[in-house]
């Protein structure tokens, strides 16, 4: 390549690296040096404190139970909402009358802002005059306070996320799924294969990169999707319902404490690399790409 | 030439030709104002409104009211624009926010702005009770405007369904349990259709615990915010008390009580008697198809409540000018006109003994007696939980209050764990 051609390409990337380095990674670098640091007090910026912040994390109980609702979070609503998706994307792929409202119907709470169906689900959970309660009273079930048992706060939210991710995955393997080369399914057809082993032979091996996308979007989700919480539970009661985001924002802006923010944005910032590494570093070789 | 360009054109042309000339005539200060809104209804119109007149009065001032959203918001972004170089000059914000204000270097004490006797004098005018939140360090820091205690809503028709007398809310604790056991109706298999009471549990559950505290004789911290009370025994007894209504009478849904739906329950009949801010008022008034009272919440040693919501802040970094201009914003809201016309508008109290004098609020009281109890109930009131590093030290609060609640804890354990962790973050600024 001649250098003109060099500086060509230079320049086409320079406005993407340049709107990446403002807003991702020159952030990324000062809040990991910011977590070194006291938190500013008055305008003065505070002094050197080495690893104190990330031993305070370990000393705080209040982060160790977000870390782990959020484990919780991510182990519950990531599998169910992928295999919801499966589900919906092949039915609705089938040949079938009205699909596309039902396709439609699916992927509604997609379109939907996040604040705006918390508040929704709010009057759906709340006890007395709540939608669920009286659903359930009137099948001759007991209600509960769905929000307001510490048993209960989480799953609740999980519900509701799994609810609005579900059909936001179903459009990628719905798209996958009609990108599918028919010959293979013919072919199968003919060997008299059976609709479980079509699926489990073919089906799902070429849906495979689909999946692993899918799954990447699914974890980072479960760890960055907060928004419903402001609404719902504000991660209460005390904490059950707390995620690492949320009380990152609280230590934030409702503490003013930024240095510990910043130790806490840090360690979410190497559980998201350490997971995309695993991704991308162990999955994808088992992956089939065509 | 100009009726060739299409109105819009014609339009801005215009503005762009009046602004010239404003700008060339005179200097005006511009005055950036961020205010929250914590309950329903429109109070950013009330607000407009209010900026409207100011305006109006003086031509030379010109003031950008922005809404921000709930308290929080509210200060976080006013601090933002403050450390982005093009800050506000003035701002309401959470009363309580005042010893973090001062941490940050970033509020001037009305003590210094106010010069004239006449402006002393106005410093003086408002309730005693709401400047408490406002003092600190022998100054004040901030004026009251919007501001609220905690009251009592009932249902007068479900209290004449239930054999009570609707004139005559529960006065005591041992009150509220007695009316609340026959309020709290059940169906044939046991299930719950109307519950005695509600005091919610989630959003603010250390101010509706303030209440509950002060009524038993004490409080939750000193003046100056450098130390909490949260294991003293009457502190521990109130929320031994507070879950008691749910788990021992079983005469409030147990687990914690949802803020934002409360309201709701209440105009729907599912509560006969719900806790809230007088900040909803109005609300209630125009929704509510049963027949309503509102009364001082129950006594157990005393009569009690905090108080509540936003006060006046003006900014340090900002000019003279601005700084006179603040305050003749500050004074203008808070005269008694106005402060009449902004407490009818909404249910929050008017700041000052002359505001209920004014004809439009005496009348106002007279017809609607509900929108007086607020004031009634000032006189025993306190301040809301504020301290240094308030944010955190009112999470360990409303951590341990919920824990109880939705009986994880004791009462003892969990405010003696909030207290050591409280004296743990307040200790360096003793």
């Amino acid at each position: 390549m001649s250098p003109n051609r060099h500086l060509h390409a230079w320049l086409l990337l320079l406005p993407a690296m340049a709107m990446l380095a403002a807003f991702t990674h020159i952030p990324a670098i000062s809040t990991l040096l910011h977590s070194f640091f006291e938190s500013p007090i008055a305008g003065k910026t505070g002094s050197f404190v080495g690893l104190d912040n990330f031993e305070f994390a370990l000393e705080d109980d209040i982060f160790w139970q977000v870390l782990w609702n959020n484990f919780w979070y991510a182990v519950v609503t990531v599998p169910t909402s992928i295999v919801l998706a499966l589900v919906m994307a092949i039915w609705v792929n089938s040949q079938m009358s009205g699909r596309a409202i039902v396709r439609l119907a699916y992927f509604t709470p997609t379109v939907l802002p996040m604040i705006a169906v918390a508040n929704i689900w709010l009057f759906f959970y709340t006890p007395e005059i709540g939608l669920i309660n009286n659903l359930l009273e009137k099948l001759g079930f007991e209600g509960q306070n769905w929000l307001g048992d510490p048993d209960l706060a989480l799953p609740s939210l999980m519900v509701m996320t799994i609810w609005k991710e579900a059909g936001f995955f179903m459009i990628f393997y719905l798209a996958a799924l009609q990108s599918l080369d028919q010959s293979l399914y013919e072919a199968a057809a003919v060997e008299n294969s059976s609709r479980w082993q079509t699926f489990r032979r073919i089906t799902w091996p070429l849906l495979m990169p689909t999946t692993l996308f899918i799954l990447i979007n699914a974890l980072i989700n479960a760890f960055k999707l907060v928004d419903h919480l402001f609404i719902l539970t504000k991660g209460g009661p005390n904490n059950a319902s707390n995620l690492l985001l949320y009380y990152i924002y609280e230590n934030a802006f409702s503490f003013f404490d930024t240095a510990y923010a910043a130790t806490l944005t840090t360690i979410l910032l190497i559980i998201l690399a350490l997971l995309a590494w695993v991704q991308f570093g162990v999955l994808d070789k088992k992956v089939h790409y065509r | 030439m100009l009726h060739k360009l299409p109105k819009v054109g014609q339009a801005i042309a215009l503005s762009i030709a009046a602004f010239g000339l404003s700008a060339s005539v005179q200097a005006k200060t511009e005055l950036t104002m961020y205010y929250p809104v914590a309950v329903g209804g429109s109070l950013t119109k009330v607000v407009d409104n209010m900026i409207e007149g100011f305006e109006k009065q003086n031509p030379d001032i010109d003031v950008n009211a922005i809404y921000a959203g709930n308290y929080n918001d509210a200060r976080v972004k006013a601090l933002a624009a403050l450390n982005s170089g093009k800050p506000a000059q003035l701002s309401v914000m959470f009363s309580i926010d005042v010893h973090e204000l001062m941490d940050q270097d970033a509020i001037v004490p009305f003590d210094e702005l106010t010069k004239t006797a006449e402006e002393r004098q106005w410093l003086n005018s408002f309730y005693p009770t709401l400047m408490q939140n406002g003092k600190a360090k022998g100054k004040t820091w901030g004026i009251p405007f919007q501001r609220s205690t905690i009251v009592m809503y009932y249902n007068k028709d479900a209290f004449r369904a239930a054999g009570l007398n609707p004139e005559k809310p529960p006065k005591s604790w041992d009150e509220l349990v007695a009316a609340g056991k026959k309020l709290t109706l059940r169906n044939g298999d046991g299930k719950v259709q109307q519950w005695g009471t509600m005091i919610p549990s989630t959003g603010y559950p250390y101010w509706m615990f303030g209440a509950l505290t002060k009524q038993n004789g004490e409080v939750l911290m000193n003046q100056d915010g450098t130390e909490t009370y949260f294991n003293k025994p009457a502190v521990v007894e109130a929320l031994g008390f507070w879950k008691d209504l749910g788990s021992k009478h079983q005469i409030m849904p147990q687990g914690t009580i949802e803020w934002g739906t409360l309201r709701q329950n209440f105009l729907e009949g599912k509560t006969a008697m719900m806790w809230h801010s007088t900040g909803n008022l109005t609300t209630v008034k125009k929704n509510a198809k049963f027949d309503f009272g509102v009364a001082m919440l129950p006594a157990q040693k005393e009569f009690g409540s905090p108080t509540g919501g936003g006060n006046f802040y003006i900014f340090k970094k900002s000019s003279a000018e601005e700084k006179a201009a603040a305050l003749k914003l500050v004074r203008y809201m808070t005269a008694p006109q106005q402060a009449a016309a902004w407490s009818k508008a909404t249910g929050y109290m008017a700041v000052s003994e002359e505001a209920y004098q004014t004809d439009e609020l005496n009348r106002y009281v007279k017809s609607f007696p509900a929108a007086a109890v607020a004031r009634d109930q000032l006189q025993h009131a306190t301040a809301e939980l504020s301290t240094h590093q308030a944010g955190r030290v009112r999470k360990l609060l409303d951590d341990a209050i919920q824990s109880v609640l939705t009986g994880e804890k004791e009462a003892d354990q969990a405010l003696s764990k909030a207290q050591q962790q409280a004296d743990r973050i307040l200790r360096r600024y003793r």
